[in-house]
């Protein structure tokens, strides 16, 4: 059963089944956003207290949702690189940490242009936005170690364990936040949160939210593939994959 | 002659005698050159004068901001030893022999954070009393900023361990060290300012202290396995 | 990068690793003290894989590598104080008495960073006697040794491999020893 596990992941087969999931992510992405868009930003009756505001949830909910879980994707690849030694879990996390990255930077954009109608300045320190600064940190910590070490298998591995610190750290982190904010904000300052939908706002939501996973996915699979040439370059089945 | 044991057998020594061993040894080697413990005690002073100076020497604002400015100089101060943690070893070549003893990495790993607490963590704890004078922290709120500190220095150098154990190797791992563990002790940072700016203003703080004493004892437990597997990967 | 080596060491018996720079000479002995682990292949010790007796192997090694791993700010007898004491308990008297088989007693509290490279090596290797260790990892242990040094340094191998030791010992020059020798050459 192991022996089917490690060929599962042997990289000349990782490169072909990501080649041919990214069209169907990116076709399901497609469908899922352009409805999510559609009808969350065009056809969802604005919030009796936001006004039309409030529709920067629709990327700014899942931004911030996907960054939490391309950091959990790294840690755990990471893992699975370090505890079986299985070279296509690190390819995997070193994939997901710019992509995680480039979300955690997209949530808190739109989190702090939805910052500026409502609380009339871009941050206010919000404890969802302030945890998430506090998540593109760790992924800084994580992409920044990687590189640091002139032994890539070596670089490879103390990312992984990092990230694995960092994982268990995350809801400490977040509580923390959230208890800093109370004793200092207050309740007055509104949050971000998804407050009660009725389905009219809730489905789209939901679509954009599975629109960005897949998306997230289509893309994930695009940057493993270009990781995978790279860590694999000295083997034969990667000069004849480019060859065709 | 029997292969399996050495000439003239004796048992092997235990994980507690070997942990005094190394924290004696530890010990020994700081006080040997102790302009090395006193410069991030001086650091710690400087960086607390700074904010007076920078901001305004209001005694009422001043002591809104004290605790916050108390605590970030004390993560600051404690970053700036934790490098040497591992690095001394590393480079001469005993923490080889260390890894070779026999003795677990883990237990290597408690040791010499220990000890390093004990040094740089505790020290600070010493001397806050003479920093909180001078941000007009008043009196009372002595006895929970005493032990907050003590607490969250503590927790500091194990997240110290954990990120001096992943750049050991690195020749200027310094600022990639402060750039891995600053994140992780915010929530630190945020019980332990909390804990003081309770005390200060009345309101009990044994939430956040107990809290602290919780991310203490978490980090206590988890951080050895997880220096010591950084240790390993250095290593190798 | 090592590949395909493969040797056996039996007690009583000294293996002299020798090659060009660069043939993996260090980087064989390192995996052999079990601290870098091999891609492929691994170590046994008394028919078991160190992966599982890893801590057990490394209390009966002694391992002495190109640099002196002394700490300067700490004398000679300290330096082996602490690091033999992890592994048995030695006292004051016994680790004074290995200082001068090494000839370097007179340097025993003198910090190690006013002692000479000779006198540096020669401590090394009072502490791989210190430690009473079946088997010995050394990697190149006769530098910075003199004429004097040599001669001890291979009178010691001696005792310990005649006593029923083993050792692994990487040399780039031939080691004239009265005791079982074989060789492994290592191509660059």
């Amino acid at each position: 059963m192991w022996t089917w596990f490690y060929r599962l992941a042997s990289p000349p087969h990782v490169y072909r089944v990501a080649a041919t999931l990214i069209p169907w992510f990116l076709t399901a992405a497609a469908f899922a956003i352009g409805y999510g868009a559609i009808a969350g930003l065009v056809f969802a009756p604005p919030d009796y207290q936001q006004g039309d505001a409030f529709r920067i949830i629709y990327v700014h909910a899942p931004s911030g949702w996907i960054s939490m879980f391309a950091y959990s994707t790294m840690a755990v690849a990471g893992a699975i690189g370090l505890i079986w030694r299985i070279k296509m879990g690190h390819a995997v996390a070193a994939a997901v940490a710019p992509i995680g990255a480039s979300f955690t930077v997209l949530a808190l954009v739109t989190g702090s242009l939805w910052g500026r109608p409502m609380w009339g300045t871009y941050w206010a320190w919000d404890p969802r936005l302030t945890s998430e600064l506090i998540l593109l940190f760790l992924f800084a910590g994580v992409m920044s170690l990687r590189p640091a070490f002139e032994d890539s298998n070596r670089g490879d591995r103390a990312a992984a364990l990092l990230s694995i610190v960092g994982v268990v750290n995350v809801p400490i982190i977040h509580y923390s936040v959230l208890w800093w904010n109370s004793l200092h904000q207050g309740a007055t300052v509104a949050k971000l949160g998804k407050p009660s939908m009725p389905p009219s706002m809730l489905l789209p939501l939901l679509s954009m939210m599975l629109g960005f996973m897949c998306f997230f996915g289509a893309v994930l699979c695009m940057r493993l593939r270009g990781e995978v040439l790279n860590r694999e370059r000295q083997a034969t089945w990667v000069r004849e994959a480019i060859k065709s | 002659m029997n292969v399996g044991r050495p000439i003239g057998a004796e048992t092997s020594v235990g994980a507690r005698r070997a942990m005094m061993l190394i924290m004696h040894r530890e010990l020994c080697l700081s006080f040997r050159r102790p302009e090395q413990l006193l410069q991030p005690l001086v650091f710690f002073l400087i960086v607390t004068t700074l904010f007076p100076l920078g901001l305004s020497v209001q005694l009422s604002l001043l002591r809104d901001m004290a605790p916050g400015v108390l605590w970030v100089a004390a993560l600051l101060s404690s970053l700036l030893s934790l490098d040497s943690l591992f690095k001394n070893d590393a480079d001469d070549g005993t923490l080889e022999q260390l890894a070779l003893s026999g003795q677990s990495l883990a237990t290597i790993v408690i040791a010499k954070t220990l000890a390093h607490w004990l040094v740089s963590g505790a020290a600070l704890v010493l001397v806050s009393p003479v920093v909180a004078i001078g941000l007009n922290i008043p009196v009372s709120a002595f006895a929970t900023m005493l032990l907050g500190l003590a607490l969250g220095t503590l927790t500091l150098s194990w997240l110290g361990a954990i990120g001096a154990g992943l750049t050991v190797g690195l020749r200027r791992g310094n600022v990639l060290l402060s750039l891995i563990v600053l994140p992780l002790a915010m929530p630190l940072l945020i019980f332990g300012a909390g804990a003081t700016d309770r005390a200060i203003s009345g309101t009990s703080a044994a939430g956040a202290l107990y809290f602290l004493a919780s991310l203490c004892v978490f980090t206590s437990t988890l951080a050895p396995f997880a220096a010591a597997a950084a240790l390993r990967i250095a290593l190798d | 990068m090592l590949k395909g080596v493969s040797l056996e060491v039996r007690p009583r018996e000294l293996l002299h690793v020798a090659g060009p720079n660069g043939a993996g000479k260090t980087t064989l002995l390192r995996v052999a003290t079990g601290l870098l682990r091999p891609e492929q292949g691994g170590v046994a010790w008394l028919g078991k894989s160190i992966a599982n007796t890893r801590p057990e192997y490394q209390w009966a090694l002694a391992y002495a590598s190109h640099e002196p791993a002394l700490k300067g700010d700490l004398t000679a007898l300290e330096n082996l104080w602490f690091m033999v004491g992890l592994k048995r308990r030695a006292t004051l008297a016994e680790l004074r008495d290995c200082l001068g088989r090494t000839g370097v007693a007179g340097c025993a509290d003198l910090p190690v960073r006013v002692l000479s490279a000779g006198q540096r090596r020669r401590v090394v290797m009072a502490r791989v006697l210190a430690a009473r260790a079946v088997v010995w990892l050394l990697d190149e242990p006769f530098t910075n040794l003199d004429a004097a040094g040599s001669a001890l340094m291979s009178a010691l191998l001696e005792d310990h491999v005649n006593g029923g030791g083993l050792a692994l010992v990487v040399a780039h020059h031939d080691l004239k020893l009265n005791a079982t020798q074989r060789r492994l050459e290592l191509q660059g």
